[in-house]
């Protein structure tokens, strides 16, 4: 339960609430992860909370990109270069990417979600060949509020993928979609039996993504979800992050449709 | 397993002291009993009885001169396997301290079955998939005396539970309690607690002292105040989530969070944060806390995820009777009867257990 010492090695801000800080230890080389894992930030004195890994930074640093919605998610949005924050981790399951070797690939993201996404879209770029047709649908409030704008631009140009993008709220100068980002799911291309799909986001969107991929055939187990609850230890000891018989830190983030589908449908559980 | 018989208790805390132990055991405190130090058997209750009913508890006076002649009290192993507080990590400047305190030597006396199984699951929970090396320390300093229920209290059902009201295993000593003459037959369970028998005055058990220790365990057995059915009941209370059982009982609970600060196994936790007066150490400090509690599904920006009590009963009952088999591979009860004894309201998890089987006909399966 010792955080490491992490230095903030550079910050960028994403968008007004949001910021990527890449961290590195003060010492010794960064841990190996998998894409859908987090790890626990500790802000000194205000608090530690779970933050998805968002890439690996050019020098090897861990990227995490965080939006300032409370006390500790404020006081690292604020870290500069040079400041220590402490880090536990990386914890929990990942997305199956090299599991979708063979198929046709979704990606669906809403808001915030593309964060822990982006690892997996870099993973399967490493190794375009091994999939078939990918698409990266992308759901945001406004366009002013799109994630990794620019790397959005460099995948749909560079790597043979199908990168759409629909807003909420559109500005004048929108030319594109409108609406929730399962209406983009009718305008990409797969064959649902040979499909994965990996889906972060609010849960109503993902709950919402993950009925329609299924609702077309894609089977529910190939479907993943990265799911979100109460975190205070990532190591399976607090109680708070409980979905049923899971302990998401433990068996989440990540879990498939099939398990994850039922215990959403719960109200409250 | 090599039972011996001692005549008196006192050597026994004497040898204990001696080896470097800090004895606690049950005390008379207030209107309660409670576990804290002794410094001789005379500390402990003689005489000592209890009622227990839902919601209700109350000391008694036996007349029979008896020393454990009581059932569980508000206390368990829980204060001292797991602190009610307890510094995670400190940070002092840009590194982290990890408190590395000693652990300290207590001997608890009186534990009861259902205790001994409560610490056993907690060591499923806190030596699991990342073990914790501050729970292991305190876990290893504990010397662990076992006393076999004789008067199991109104509330208990460890016998359906599987896990009393005899002690079988992970004691280092345990004792029965016989009268007439008044004397103790004395379970060697380790290395550890061979040295502390060797140390004190004991003879061998003879026959009669073995059958009547065994009659003591049978009785008890037979006056179990309550019991749980636990057939199948992994598959069929999280199946049961939209019983309407749990609207009646969420409308008698309080969220007051007292079953969950008795239960012996109950482990959720959260973490406070804070730096001293001068700034310059950082504290992290893990303490208990409640699924019960409002805060316990807080998610920023929404409201929690188990805003009412009905949500907030239903993972208490689902978890600790099935979905902690799915996590810890074992049941979160152990029939223990505190939570019934200390609900202010006298809501009986084996009757709601009762209620909620009955009414499970035609409900989904969400597993
Ligand atoms: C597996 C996982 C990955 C996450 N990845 C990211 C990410 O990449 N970027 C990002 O910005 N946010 C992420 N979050 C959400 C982030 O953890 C919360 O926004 C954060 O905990 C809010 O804490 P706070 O102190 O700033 O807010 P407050 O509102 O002050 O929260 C108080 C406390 O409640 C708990 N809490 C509140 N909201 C959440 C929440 N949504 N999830 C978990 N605990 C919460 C925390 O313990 C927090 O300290 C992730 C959450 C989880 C569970
Ligand atoms: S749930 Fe109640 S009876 Fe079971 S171990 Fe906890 S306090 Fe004892
Ligand atoms: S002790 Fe009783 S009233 Fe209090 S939270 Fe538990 S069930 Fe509810």
């Amino acid at each position: 339960m010792t955080p490491v010492p992490y230095r903030v090695r550079s910050r960028r801000p994403d968008r007004a609430d949001t910021v990527t800080l890449a961290l590195e230890p003060v010492t010794g080389p960064c841990p190996r992860f998998l894409p859908g894992q987090f790890t626990m930030i500790y802000a000194r004195g205000v608090g530690e909370i779970p933050i998805s890994i968002s890439g690996r930074g050019r020098t090897g640093t861990l990227l995490h990109t965080i939006r300032a919605v409370g006390a500790v998610s404020r006081a690292l949005c604020l870290a500069r270069p040079g400041d220590v924050v402490g880090v536990r981790g990386p914890y929990g399951t990942a997305f199956d990417v090299a599991g979708a070797a063979g198929l046709d690939v979704v990606v669906a993201a809403g808001g915030l979600g593309l964060a822990p996404l982006r690892t997996v879209v870099r993973r399967l770029i490493a190794h375009r060949s091994r999939y078939r047709r990918i698409s990266v649908i992308v759901g945001t409030r406004t366009p002013m509020t799109l994630m990794y704008p620019r790397e959005l631009a460099r995948w749909r140009a560079a790597y043979d993928l199908d990168v759409q993008v629909t807003v909420d709220h559109p500005d004048h100068a929108w030319p594109g979609p409108v609406g929730l980002v399962t209406k983009l799911i009718d305008r990409i291309v797969f064959e649902p039996r040979r499909t994965a799909a990996f889906v972060c986001g609010p849960e109503v969107m993902m709950r919402a993504a993950a009925d329609d991929l299924v609702a077309r055939g894609v089977p529910a187990r190939r479907v993943a979800l990265s799911l979100e609850r109460t975190m205070k230890c990532g190591v399976g000891r607090c109680g708070h992050c409980q979905l049923g018989p899971l302990l998401l830190c433990l068996d989440g983030p990540v879990v498939d449709y099939e398990r994850a589908g039922g215990l959403l449908a719960v109200k409250e559980l | 397993m090599d039972i011996v018989v001692i005549g008196s208790l006192e050597p026994l805390v004497v040898a204990l002291q001696t080896a470097g132990y800090t004895v606690v055991g049950p005390t008379v405190k207030d209107v309660a009993v409670r576990m804290a130090e002794i410094s001789s058997a005379a500390d402990l209750p003689a005489d000592v009885g209890d009622t227990q009913r839902p919601g209700n508890y109350r000391l008694t006076e036996r007349g029979d001169g008896m020393v454990f002649g009581f059932a569980a009290s508000p206390d368990s192993a829980k204060r001292f396997t797991q602190p009610p507080r307890q510094t995670l990590a400190r940070m002092r400047g840009r590194t982290f301290e990890e408190p590395r305190e000693e652990a300290p030597r207590v001997a608890l006396l009186g534990l009861r079955a259902c205790d001994l199984a409560a610490i056993a699951v907690q060591d499923r929970v806190f030596l699991g998939r990342h073990p914790d090396p501050a729970y292991r320390r305190r876990r290893e300093a504990l010397f662990l005396i076992a006393v076999n229920c004789a008067v199991p209290g109104g509330t208990c059902f460890c016998v359906s539970m599987g896990t009393g009201p005899k002690a079988t295993t992970g004691f280092d000593l345990a004792l029965t309690e016989l009268a007439a003459p008044h004397r103790f037959t004395v379970e060697i369970g380790s290395d550890r607690g061979a040295q502390i028998a060797a140390a004190i005055p004991h003879r061998p058990a003879t026959p009669d002292d073995l059958a009547a220790a065994e009659e003591v365990s049978r009785v008890a057995a037979t006056r179990m105040g309550r019991r749980v059915d636990t057939e199948d009941i992994q598959r069929w209370l999280p199946a049961a989530h939209d019983s309407p059982r749990w609207a009646d009982v969420a409308s008698r609970c309080l969220s007051c969070t007292n079953c969950t600060m008795v239960c012996p196994t109950c482990f959720c936790s959260t973490v406070e944060d804070g730096t001293g007066l001068t700034g310059d150490v950082a504290e992290r400090t893990e303490r208990w806390d409640s699924c019960f509690s409002l805060a316990f599904t807080e998610l920023s920006g929404q409201p929690p995820v188990r805003s009412s009590a009905l949500a907030r009963y239903r993972q208490w009952l689902t978890h600790k009777f099935a979905t902690w088999y799915d996590q810890f591979g074992t049941s979160g009860c152990v029939g223990c009867g505190r939570c019934i004894t200390w609900c202010p309201t006298g809501i009986d998890v084996t009757e709601e257990l009762a209620a909620l089987r009955g009414g499970t006909e035609g409900t989904s399966c969400i597993r």
